[in-house]
């Protein structure tokens, strides 16, 4: 059994926005998913549906979505209740907003393991601790009652790792959790991420917009466009042989280090589509220099490259070589 | 052609020459106080910017990187006056600011500055078209040259002003508001452009995009960059050279090129290897530093950087290293690089650390 399963997922804001369309992804027990892509191509709204954390009046959610078996479409209040914390929980770019500003960091994890379990609160107290030193804070017995605004943004973001730990989920969802973080400090958190991962056994559903930060934690990289994922794969295959234009351009428009000077971006063109006014056929067809007759009349299912490696593109077996996407593998 | 008299064209309004440099910033310091209890007494400062000088020549990009809180924004708020220094001086093209030589207005008129959020800096109530010809109208240009001068700006940047020219920015993509940001920055046709973190907030695939834009206008109009990045990568592609700055102050400073391949200063070789690799093959081992930049309020005695560096000796804590040269047109503030500091990696010599 996968620890998530999400099968054909749409999620619909009142009733024209379609957010997220369609997506299948399933991820192992163990396993450090990336998901990544623009801004408004469907990666937090997914998320937060593994959550059940939209509205419920104005979104409509169709397709199956499985977390260590249990559906989470069809669950009451109460079994959210106790399905949010102990199997999964979730991280967020800004830890101010997921930390209460009035309670001690100490406080809110106790709280959290107290209303789950029935621990006595010196016990509570104790696993607190550990978690704290489970992510590495500093001088952990002090920090447990520090306020949120107290703390630097790197100790904000490890407490709110460790509040998303307390009740020991199964599954973890990152959205964003380095973006807002100064580099030295961002490659500390994805280390500790993996490092969570390895000694816990914890899934991982990690969304970012930067590759690198991909490429860092993440055992299998999913691209979202335009609310559809379109290629998965290990990082290896995603990085070394790209298929789908998108995940091309991604990777060509990148500077890097080992560039001429003057030399200029080869930038993917336009913008990304209107979500609610998405073209017909292949959504990415407006910007691929690949794109035929086809891919404007007709939405390119998901082709298996090999194993668990698949493309959203008519073209795959010979669009990445039209698009000189060879020359990427070796850098 | 962009309208206007050719004494507007930047490559004729050149003073001092080739070698005078545009921007010369000599001393440059800001101290916010922080007030608090009860009578709202100040009790202390954040040194936000600490003593840093700099000169951007003419036609270069200037990259400037950092961690966040080090003093970017600061060192570019306080260039165009929009916060007043502490202390310190600014010249433009051998002129001091605010002399008779060169007054404040035009300066600004001179120096433009593209932000990070493109929304907020453009008023929501004018087409794009009005929002770009609105200050040079302030500055004088009659109404039907700025509104005919912004239309050949839209253009410039991508943006076909037949389509785009009667749009409000909330009927803009981000990349395309930033593009706006960008004409409106030129209308004035200024010979500095700071920009602030001005691609950050696009999309991978539009950031290309504007980089390789902001790369052609440069050549087309002779412009100077000064370019605030947290990107690293991004920084190395757009500037000549690059400026490292680590709470307040230079770290080190130096050709893009010599910068990335053999920083001296151990923060700059720290920021550097923190950066995500890209090679599934070879990721990250570990962290380079431990723990978040200290507090600006109270820096670190010494040298800034003794308390995250691996290769600090007692003398790190007490000598404050000056900008010492490391190589041709490149320093370093590190007791590493200063002759006979007292740092056993030091080079031997007469030289005594300031
Ligand atoms: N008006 C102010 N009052 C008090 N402190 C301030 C003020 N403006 C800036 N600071 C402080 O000065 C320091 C430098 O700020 P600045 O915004 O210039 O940094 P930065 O390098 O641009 O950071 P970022 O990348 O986060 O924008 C920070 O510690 C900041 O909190
Ligand atoms: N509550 C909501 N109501 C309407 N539209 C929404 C809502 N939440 C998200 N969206 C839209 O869904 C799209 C995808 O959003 P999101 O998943 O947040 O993007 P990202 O990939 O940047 O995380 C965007 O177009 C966004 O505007
Ligand atoms: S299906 Fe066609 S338009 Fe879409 S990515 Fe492939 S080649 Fe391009
Ligand atoms: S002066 Fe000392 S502490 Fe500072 S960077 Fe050099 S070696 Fe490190
Ligand atoms: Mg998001
Ligand atoms: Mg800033």
């Amino acid at each position: 059994m996968s620890a998530v399963d999400i099968r054909d997922l749409r999620v619909t804001f009142g009733g024209v926005v379609r957010a997220v369309d369609g997506v299948t992804l399933s991820i192992e027990r163990g396993e450090v998913v990336a998901l990544i892509g623009e801004s408004g191509s469907g990666k937090s709204v997914t998320l937060r549906s593994l959550m059940r954390l939209h509205p419920p009046r104005a979104t409509k959610m169709e397709g199956t979505i499985a977390v260590e078996g249990r559906d989470v479409l069809a669950m009451t209040p109460r079994a959210l209740a106790d399905y949010r914390g102990p199997i999964v929980s979730m991280i967020f770019q800004e830890p101010l907003l997921a930390l209460d500003p009035v309670y001690t960091v100490g406080e809110q994890i106790m709280e959290i393991i107290l209303r789950h379990e029935k621990v006595s609160r010196k016990e509570a107290r104790a696993r607190a601790l550990a978690l704290f030193e489970r992510v590495r804070i500093p001088s952990p017995e002090r920090r447990l009652d520090a306020y949120p605004h107290e703390m630097s943004g790197g100790m904000r973001q490890r407490a709110m790792i460790a509040l998303a730990l307390a009740c020991r989920p199964k599954v973890l969802l990152a959205d964003e959790p380095t973006t807002a973080l100064d580099a030295t400090v961002q490659i500390q958190i994805l280390l500790l991420l993996r490092e969570l991962q390895r000694d816990l056994g914890l899934s991982i559903i990690f969304v970012t917009h930067d590759l690198g930060a991909a490429v860092e934690v993440a055992d299998r990289i999913a691209v979202m466009y335009a609310g559809r994922i379109v290629e998965e794969g290990t990082a290896r295959e995603l990085i070394r042989n790209p298929r789908h234009p998108y995940t091309i351009g991604l990777l060509k428009s990148r500077a890097h280090g080992v560039m001429e000077k003057g030399t200029r971006l080869d930038a993917i063109p336009g913008a990304p589509p209107d979500l609610a006014r998405l073209p017909p056929g292949c959504s990415f067809a407006p910007r691929c220099a690949a794109a035929i007759e086809s891919c404007q009349i007709e939405q390119p299912p998901s082709f298996v490259v090999e194993g668990g490696h698949r493309a959203r593109c008519f073209r795959w077996k010979d669009a990445p070589a039209q698009l000189g996407a060879q020359a990427l593998g070796a850098a | 052609m962009i309208i206007g008299a050719p004494a507007h064209d930047p490559f004729e309004r050149d003073r001092g020459g080739p070698a005078t440099p545009l921007l010369t910033v000599k001393g440059l310091l800001k101290h916010f106080p922080i007030r608090g209890g009860a009578l709202g007494r100040v009790q202390a400062h954040v040194r936000a910017v600490d003593g840093v000088d700099f000169e951007v020549m003419k036609g270069e990009t200037l990259g400037v990187v950092g961690e966040s809180g080090c003093g970017k924004s600061t060192t570019a708020r306080l260039l165009l006056s929009l916060i007043d220094p502490t202390a310190g001086e600014v010249f433009f093209d051998g002129m001091k600011v605010g002399s008779p030589e060169l007054s404040l207005k035009e300066f600004r008129r001179q120096t433009q500055m593209v932000f990070q959020d493109s929304y907020s800096s453009l008023n929501p109530r004018l087409t794009i078209e009005a929002s770009i010809a609105f200050a040079p109208q302030v500055h004088g240009v009659p109404k039907r040259e700025a509104v005919a001068r912004a239309r050949d700006l839209l253009a410039r940047v991508g943006l076909d002003p037949v389509r785009f020219a009667g749009r409000y920015p909330h009927e803009l993509s981000g990349g395309q508001r930033q593009r706006v940001n960008i004409a409106r920055a030129l209308a004035l046709q200024p010979r500095l452009v700071l920009l602030d973190e001005a691609v950050s907030a696009l999309d991978k695939s539009v950031e290309a995009q504007v980089l390789n834009l902001l790369m052609d206008l440069k050549d087309e109009f002779g412009l100077t960059y000064l370019f605030i990045s947290h990107d690293l990568n991004v920084v190395r592609f757009i500037s000549d050279r690059v400026m490292v700055m680590y709470l307040g102050q230079v770290a080190e400073i130096g050709p893009s090129d010599v910068v990335f391949d053999r920083a001296c200063h151990p923060y700059t070789t720290a920021l550097l290897s923190s950066m995500p690799s890209i090679d599934p093959d070879h990721r990250t081992m570990e962290a380079p530093l431990a723990g978040d930049p200290p507090n600006p309020i109270n820096p670190p005695s010494g040298c800034r950087f003794h308390t995250r560096c691996s290769f600090v000796e007692q003398v790190c804590s007490s000598v404050q290293p000056r900008l010492t040269e490391a190589g041709p047109q490149h320093e370093a503030a590190c007791l590493m690089v200063v002759p006979g500091s007292g740092h056993s990696k030091a080079p031997v010599g007469t030289g005594v650390a300031a």
